[in-house]
């Protein structure tokens, strides 16, 4: 019991220097910068415990759970060795995770405005959530097939550079094409599909598929995945600019 | 009361977020792959943890971190703000880019500060520690991350106060990626181009945001609706160099004390 109370001590403190510069930066902003008191000091002292308690729940959490399924998962494909499952759990995972992705729906909200600021659509309420959702689902899809493509190419072993490389050079293309006011939030959805639960679900996918495989190697070809998912929403992004 | 109701709010929208994810793969893992993973009840209780863990913190971040940074975030780039670094025959037409640098500062170490915290950049460094077998230390990658999104940070906003277009950053970026990836070592090369995408997640993008929508908001001829996009590419993109960097340091570092050691035997 004691040895879980330090381990659970030290996991908080750890936490706490996790979070510590943030403090330090808001703290010399608020005084030395900007020369204003804190507002509402409790309930910001009440916040930080919160965040410092939140951030050690979810590490342990993430050892103990998100890891060893995303690993146990990846094994059992490899093992059963049935293309058509593998893929279709790629595709559901990334369509899944990020079709409720919060960070995505606000974005494709503003997209909505932007596009009905700039006459691509009309400015009705209807006429803005048909834009967000056709968004949104756009979004989802292409995270779906960056995890396919991603899944693939482990099993296949093709160097990730050449397909991030390729992607870079479609988008640069799609570029001088797409309606200017969409590009910005092309850009940036690449960045906001990758959500906190995603990320250690789908790293943990391809390491464990790139160590059941004989011939590959988890450093080179597990990881990749999420750069392939926040490359593909920027690209279809801005075709469903261009489209609409 | 009110504490109480606000942590059943936020556990609630956490549970519908990660209701899905958990369908999706319990629904493989039993439909599918017909069989108990080893531990069941150990991933059970960790989903719970991850749950509680992600509710907590995304209530402390409300409360504490959130509604500070947006405020910071508008006084930084508050006209009135800025015109007090101004010299005295100065007025607000005269203000230049440079007279932002309180919030190009500010854009650095919050850009750093919150990459430091990230769960999932975490998560991320923990998984590469382990493959690598200890050669990728968790703190390197974290500290090369968030210098990257500083740096990423406070280019995004001096682009967002002179107004260029976005794309010629994100396209000399790019550039600069495919030329680093050649000379790069092998190993990281995929970790770096993940870390892209790691790095903005649940506090960095809300802050980030406020900050791209108030300098949009007060500079003069900036539309928030296009210009106060484009922080979180900038923030996905520089990582990935400073990553790759990173490596290539640790690479001619340990190439030279080889080197020194070699002389060293030869001369004996």
């Amino acid at each position: 019991m004691t040895n879980t109370l330090k381990r659970l001590l030290g996991a908080m403190l750890g936490s706490l220097r996790d979070l510590l510069p943030i403090l330090l930066v808001i703290v010399f902003f608020q005084f030395v910068v900007l020369q204003q008191p804190l507002p509402d000091i409790g309930k910001i002292l009440t916040g930080v415990v919160f965040v410092v308690l939140g951030l050690t729940f979810f590490i342990h959490g993430l050892e103990q759970g998100l890891f060893p399924i995303g690993e146990s998962m990846a094994t059992a494909f490899a093992r059963k060795g049935s293309l058509f499952w593998l893929i279709a759990f790629a595709f559901a995972l990334g369509f899944g995770t990020t079709v409720a992705e919060p960070a995505l729906i606000a974005v494709a909200a503003e997209a909505a405005a932007v596009a009905a600021q700039g006459n691509m659509i009309e400015s009705s309420e209807a006429a803005r959530e048909d834009y967000a959702n056709g968004l949104r689902y756009t979004v989802a899809f292409s995270v779906g097939l960056a995890i396919v493509i991603g899944v693939i190419r482990i099993l296949k072993g093709w160097p990730v550079q050449w397909i991030i490389m390729g992607g870079y050079v479609l988008v640069v293309i799609m570029t001088l094409f797409a309606p200017i006011e969409i590009i910005g939030i092309a850009y940036d959805s690449g960045g906001v599909t990758t959500s906190t639960i995603t990320v250690p679900l789908v790293t943990a996918l391809g390491v464990g598929l790139a160590s059941s495989i004989r011939g590959r190697n988890p450093m080179i070809d597990g990881f990749g995945l999420i750069a392939l998912a926040s490359l593909t929403p920027m690209i279809f992004v801005m075709a469903y600019g261009m489209m609409i | 009361m009110d504490i109480i109701d606000a942590i059943i709010a936020v556990t609630l929208s956490t549970v519908s977020d990660v209701f899905p994810i958990a369908a999706i793969i319990f629904g493989f893992q039993f439909a599918v792959l017909r069989q108990k993973p080893a531990n069941l009840r150990g991933i059970l209780f960790g989903f719970f943890w991850v749950l509680i863990g992600l509710s907590l913190f995304l209530l402390g971040l409300e409360w504490a971190l959130f509604p500070l940074g947006r405020v910071m975030a508008g006084q930084l780039t508050d006209p009135a703000f800025i015109q007090t670094a101004l010299a005295a025959h100065e007025t607000a037409a005269d203000i230049e880019w440079s007279d932002y640098y309180w919030v190009y500062i500010f854009a650095f170490m919050i850009g750093f500060s919150t990459t430091i915290a990230e769960p999932s950049l975490i998560a991320v460094a923990i998984k590469a520690n382990d493959v690598s077998g200890g050669a990728i230390g968790v703190w390197g990658l974290r500290i090369a991350v968030a210098i990257g999104v500083a740096v990423g940070i406070s280019l995004g906003c001096y682009r967002i106060v002179v107004g260029d277009p976005i794309h010629w950053y994100i396209i000399a970026g790019y550039v600069v990626v495919v030329i680093q990836t050649s000379f790069a070592p092998k190993l990281i090369i995929p970790l770096a181009y993940d870390s892209g995408g790691v790095t903005t997640s649940t506090v960095t993008v809300p802050l980030v945001a406020a900050l791209g929508l108030g300098l949009s908001e007060t500079v003069p001829g900036r539309n928030p609706l296009i210009d106060g996009f484009g922080l979180i590419a900038f923030a996905s993109l520089f990582p990935i160099m400073s990553v790759m960097a990173y490596a290539q340091l640790s690479d001619a570092r340990a190439a030279l004390g080889r080197r020194r050691a070699d002389a060293e035997t030869t001369t004996k």
